[in-house]
């Protein structure tokens, strides 16, 4: 079927042995793992579809032989043929077996369940907390002590010495749902719940995934990216993240603007007196790749639209649009490009 | 073919299309119970998890009066059956009235607790998850009960006018099932909120 | 038992020598009836009607995602077409046309002049289509913040928190709510006489064990309808009293649990799936084995499966959660009890090859159906127990490899059995039989549409796509997938219309049928067709499941070897 020939085509996929050209990351495979978690996952599934695909066999190979061997021929004369009720050893038989195989099913998912989730985290781990909102994501390190958006960086983890990343997901406003398919299966992220899910992605690279729970008009454009690093290039990041805003006298009217609307209700840009909890943390924008939780790519010309009129980009998110004079608009930009 | 006649089985009659009445109102009490078990679950699930406002502790009293005079309503409404299964039309018609008030006082009395728990307590269905819980699953037995209390009047009225008589015992019964169900309903919304989880 | 009278058309006389009631009279007849036949027509008229408009709506959705970044529908309205169409397709059309399959045949099969509570019965009907009005009075009614009225955006499975006034602003999800409510009344009503009906109205010599196995499955069916409708309506009454009086039951701001009402959906919601599927398990064991010309394989197998089925059907349904974060042993119980739901079901697939080995097949249209619901069914099933497997689940979920698994099994298992269905007792209804070649050209058509759909659509769900997006962009790797499972709605469109034509043409210009065009052995076949108001002038009794095979068979009566 479908399935068994995906699967084929996925194992033939070539796997990077360092880092993953940009072009493959657009395209999420669940059988592409490159973390326990979806590791696991990956071969519980090839047991699961052998077998069903065993049965699939099987079972549809009686059906052609039946509706060959068994159908009417217009030569048949019009007596009925032999009468049968049933036949209990045949009952029996094709109850005993798939409670067999159910039950094989069953203890290799049990296996799996207990490994993913009731996982002990090692010394090393990096703690993150994802925060999910109508429609971005919000995360915090709370080791590091400081807050970004959209774009989760980790360290990549060697499988001798792990060093795998623990996310704690809770939500402000509705439900959501977090997956990466290559790092891991989904949890979701419920207001007044805390889940915990984990990665320890064994290729540097960038991964991408998206919201999977409804939540709303922009569900669709809520993507989120997790940056695999090296130790040293995640520390960099981490460092950089940790500082404030830069302060750059060229940009000194946009800032102006910035902290004299509305702007400073939603967003944060550490250092200055925009301490908003709204909207994402703005304060390294331009670290990342996209804007918009990765509604279009973080660009000079984007950011202008997206200040000028959101709902150009993302119909129906909650940024409302600015109401600036074009001047305005443009120098606040040049403010916002400084952001590193 | 041999030559014995082949002999047929005798030929049973399943059950009868006289209970109709009475499946049907099992029917029935089992959605309703269905109901009813989801708000109790409700209702246990939020036990004690109130973030702020009046616990059940601080302002809950067991309506003890209007439980005795909800159940002996079950008493007197099998006791109006029997008599109309005799014939007896005026006893009948007695029982069925003390059912009803006794009915209508279980009412009253509910009607008195919320107004002190609204007014003097302030409690409401809007203060916290105990608020909404409480009103919620003893609003929907009052709702039911209110459903009973209709029936009764509406068959009391045939009654007076002389339109009720023995051959009615059957569907009159049939209705009492009903009314049976309310207090066996209100036993398990008496327990679970005024004394489980209080 | 065999009455000897003129055809009756059941929509009226046509001819032009008989006298024809004016207009008003017809439509007034029709109604005011309690007659269990008419309303059965009427049930399933309007689900075909719903089934036109739900299929509409996915063809929208559908052209919206054929290409990657579609500006064919913006979001506000896509969000709402997939919420009515799930919604449409599970409450006004799935539930009204198996209920009015039961209601005009679990009387006749039983031998009985009409349902336990005719009036019920006709009230339960009108409620069921009020609750249809009231829901698409949403995209008239109203006011909303984003035009194009204001259809319920919430999904069909509507999870709190987004459904409390915070975050559904007007008045769609109330229109979600009471449309589904006052349906639901309907639903326990039509429930609730069904199993008074097949419990106290069997004619005599018909015990449990000679019902039909349609009789028992539509047993099982409204006795779950019973139990599980409840939950739905209780977490329906919640979210209202939170929209409207303040209360907090889903109101996560005041400590309240979102993951309350996906318990309270899901212990509706999964079976409600049952609900659904069991019917077509009844059409088909009434149709396979009147094709194959054998009784169905293992009656009782047959009768306890779906009893089993009906039970731990009410203990799967947080495997709809996997992914909310229950523990691991929570998770691992409800793989065990959906994996064990698999042993049933997989024996009455078993049960149905057994009933075709050995036989004379006619592949007739119904019969047709009845076999691609067999191999659709199967893998149905089997993508179903990938799903199973919770860490599969986890990655697989919410993603439209789950999407293309309900369809499968709504469309390639229940649909197909619809239409088995609607080809077998036709003739019934109407007294003509449909045109053979037609029906051939709509199940090809059908087919090749749905499997170009259904099969491609598990592909995007494997690569990372998840469901109810209105857009993607492309470089995702789904454009290619996503086109190919648009086209298959152009075959399945093209398929339904050769059926509408096909009936409509048949009911003028058909070959007249007789009683029993198909030498069937269940009492309904005893009847004229259609049947006179009354059923039956002399209510039968019988000897054993196949009534009429032991009338054709007198040396070789089926009760010799019951």
């Amino acid at each position: 079927m479908v399935c068994v020939l995906l699967t084929w085509y996925e194992l033939g996929a070539p796997r990077a042995a360092l880092g993953r050209s940009i072009a493959a990351f657009q395209t999420p495979r669940i059988f592409s793992p490159a973390s326990t978690p979806a590791d696991s996952i990956y071969h519980l599934s090839l047991l699961v579809v052998a077998i069903c695909s065993a049965i699939f066999v099987t079972v549809f190979s009686l059906l052609v032989y039946a509706v060959v061997k068994f159908r009417r021929r217009p030569t048949d004369d019009d007596r009925e043929p032999p009468q049968i009720y049933g036949a209990n050893q045949v009952e029996v038989a094709w109850t005993v077996i798939p409670i067999v195989i159910v039950v094989v099913l069953f203890l290799a998912t049990a296996r799996v369940i207990h490994a993913v989730e009731d996982a002990q985290m090692p010394r090393g781990t990096i703690e993150v907390t994802a925060i999910g909102h109508q429609f971005w994501w919000e995360f915090y390190y709370p080791a590091y002590g400081f807050v970004t958006a959209n774009e989760l960086h980790v360290p990549v983890s060697d499988r001798h010495h792990p060093t795998p990343t623990h996310i704690t997901l809770l939500s402000v406003d509705v439900a959501h749902s977090f997956w990466v398919p290559e790092l891991a299966g989904k949890t979701d992220l419920i207001p007044n719940r805390k889940n915990e899910m984990w990665i320890d992605p064994h290729l540097v690279g960038a991964y991408v995934g998206q919201c999977a729970q409804y939540c709303g008009t922009q569900h669709a454009k809520m993507l989120l990216t997790v940056n695999v690093q090296s130790h040293d290039d995640f520390e960099r990041w981490a460092q950089l993240q940790k500082g404030q805003a830069i302060l750059s006298e060229q940009v000194a009217a946009g800032r102006q603007i910035f902290e004299t609307t509305a702007c400073v209700n939603c967003h944060t840009i550490a250092g200055t007196s925009a301490q908003g909890k709204f909207g994402p943390d703005l304060t390294h924008l331009m670290s990342r790749n996209t804007i918009a939780a990765g509604a279009a790519q973080n660009t000079q010309e984007n950011l202008r639209v997206w200040v000028t009129s959101p709902d150009a980009i993302k119909p129906g998110s909650l940024m409302p649009a600015m109401q600036l004079e074009q001047a305005d608009v443009d120098a606040l930009v040049a403010y916002l490009m400084t952001l590193h | 073919m041999s030559a014995t006649t082949l002999v047929a089985p005798q030929i049973e009659l399943p059950l009868s299309p006289r209970w109709r009445g009475r499946v049907g109102m099992w029917c029935l009490i089992a959605a309703e119970s269905a109901i009813f078990c989801i708000f109790v679950v409700a209702y246990l699930y939020y036990a004690g998890k109130s973030l702020s406002g009046p616990t059940p502790a601080e302002v809950l009293e067991v309506p003890v009066i209007a439980s005795i005079g909800l159940f002996a309503s079950s008493l007197t409404i099998w006791l109006a059956e029997r008599g109309l299964d005799a014939g007896r039309i005026r006893q009948f018609g007695l029982f069925w009235l003390v059912t009803i008030l006794l009915g209508a006082g279980f009412l009253l009395a509910t009607a008195l607790e919320w107004h002190h728990l609204i007014y003097d307590k302030e409690l409401t269905i809007a203060t916290n998850l105990f608020g909404t819980t409480f009103y919620s699953l003893v609003g929907l037995h009052a709702f039911h009960v209110i459903v009973g209390l209709t029936g009764l009047i509406v068959i009391m009225i045939f009654t007076l006018m002389g339109a009720v008589n023995q051959e009615h015992s059957e569907r009159i019964a049939v209705f009492g099932m009903y009314w049976h169900f309310v207090d066996a309903i209100w036993m398990v919304v008496l327990s679970v909120v005024y004394f489980i989880a209080r | 038992m065999f009455d000897a009278e003129p055809i009756s058309r059941p929509f009226g006389n046509a001819r032009a020598h008989e006298s024809v009631k004016p207009l008003f009279d017809r439509v007034h007849e029709w109604v005011i009836t309690v007659d269990h036949k008419k309303l059965g027509l009427m049930y399933i008229g309007y689900g075909i009607l719903f089934l036109v408009i739900g299929g509409l709506e996915a063809t929208l959705m559908r052209i919206q995602l054929a290409i990657p970044h579609n500006h064919f529908l913006p979001p506000e309205t896509f969000n709402r077409l997939f919420t009515m169409h799930g919604t449409t397709m599970v409450f006004l059309v799935g539930m009204p046309i198996l209920f009015g399959f039961a209601n005009y045949f679990v009387p006749l099969m039983i031998g009985a002049r009409d349902m336990a509570f005719p009036r019920l019965n006709a009230w339960s009907f009108w409620m069921s289509a009020m609750g249809g009005v009231i829901l698409y009075f949403s995209f008239i009614g109203g006011t909303g913040l984003y035009g194009a009225g204001s259809a319920p955006d919430v999904g069909w499975f509507a999870y709190a928190p987004l459904t409390s006034r915070a975050f559904s602003i007007g008045h769609s999800t109330d229109y979600w709510i009471i449309g589904l409510l006052v349906s639901g009344f309907g639903s326990i009503g039509t429930a609730l006489n069904i199993v008074t009906t097949v419990l106290c109205l069997r004619c005599p010599g018909m015990t449990l064990k000679r019902m039909p196995l349609f009789a028992w499955m539509n047993l099982v069916v409204s006795a779950m309808v019973l139990i599980v409708i409840s939950p739905l309506t209780a977490a329906q009454l919640m979210l209202l009293l939170d929209r409207y009086l303040g209360a907090h039951f889903f109101d996560t701001q005041a400590g309240g649990s979102a993951v309350i009402w996906m318990h309270f959906f899901w212990i509706f919601g999964h079976p409600e799936v049952y609900v659904l599927i069991i019917p077509g398990f009844a059409f088909a064991s009434e149709i396979i084995p009147v094709f194959s010309r054998k009784p169905i394989f293992g009656y009782s197998v047959m009768v306890a499966a779906v009893v089993c089925i009906g039970f731990i059907g009410m203990g799967v349904w947080a495997h709809h959660m996997f992914t909310i974060g229950m523990t691991s042993y929570a998770n691992a119980f409800f793989v065990a009890s959906t994996s064990a739901i698999a042993v049933p079901t997989g024996i009455k697939i078993f049960n149905w090859l057994g009933t075709m080995w050995g036989g004379k097949i006619r592949f007739l249209t119904p019969m047709l159906f009845c076999v691609a619901f067999i191999f659709q069914f199967l893998i149905a099933g089997l993508t179903g127990i990938m799903l199973a497997s919770a860490p599969f689940d986890w990655q697989l979920g919410n993603s439209y490899f789950v999407v293309a698994h309900f369809h499968y099994v709504l469309i390639g298992g229940l649909v197909f059995t619809i239409f088995g269905a609607l080809y077998y007792w036709y003739p019934k209804w109407t007294g003509r039989l449909c045109n053979e070649t037609l029906g051939r050209w709509h199940f090809w058509l059908f087919l090749i549409g749905f499997h170009l759909t259904f099969d491609f659509m598990h592909i995007p769900g494997v690569l990372g796509m998840p469901r109810r997006i209105y857009t993607y962009e492309s470089g995702r790797g789904w454009e290619f997938w996503n086109m190919i499972v648009s086209i298959g709605v152009i075959f399945q469109i093209a398929g339904v219309l050769v059926w509408v034509y096909n009936a409509i043409r048949s009911y003028y210009n058909g070959t007249i049928a007789g009683n029993d065009p198909w030498d069937g052995w269940t009492l309904e076949w005893s009847t004229t067709s259609p049947p006179p108001v009354y059923n039956f002038a002399t209510i039968p009794a019988v000897r054993s499941r196949r009534p009429l095979w032991d009338l054709k068979h007198p040396e070789d009566p089926d009760w010799k070897y019951e």
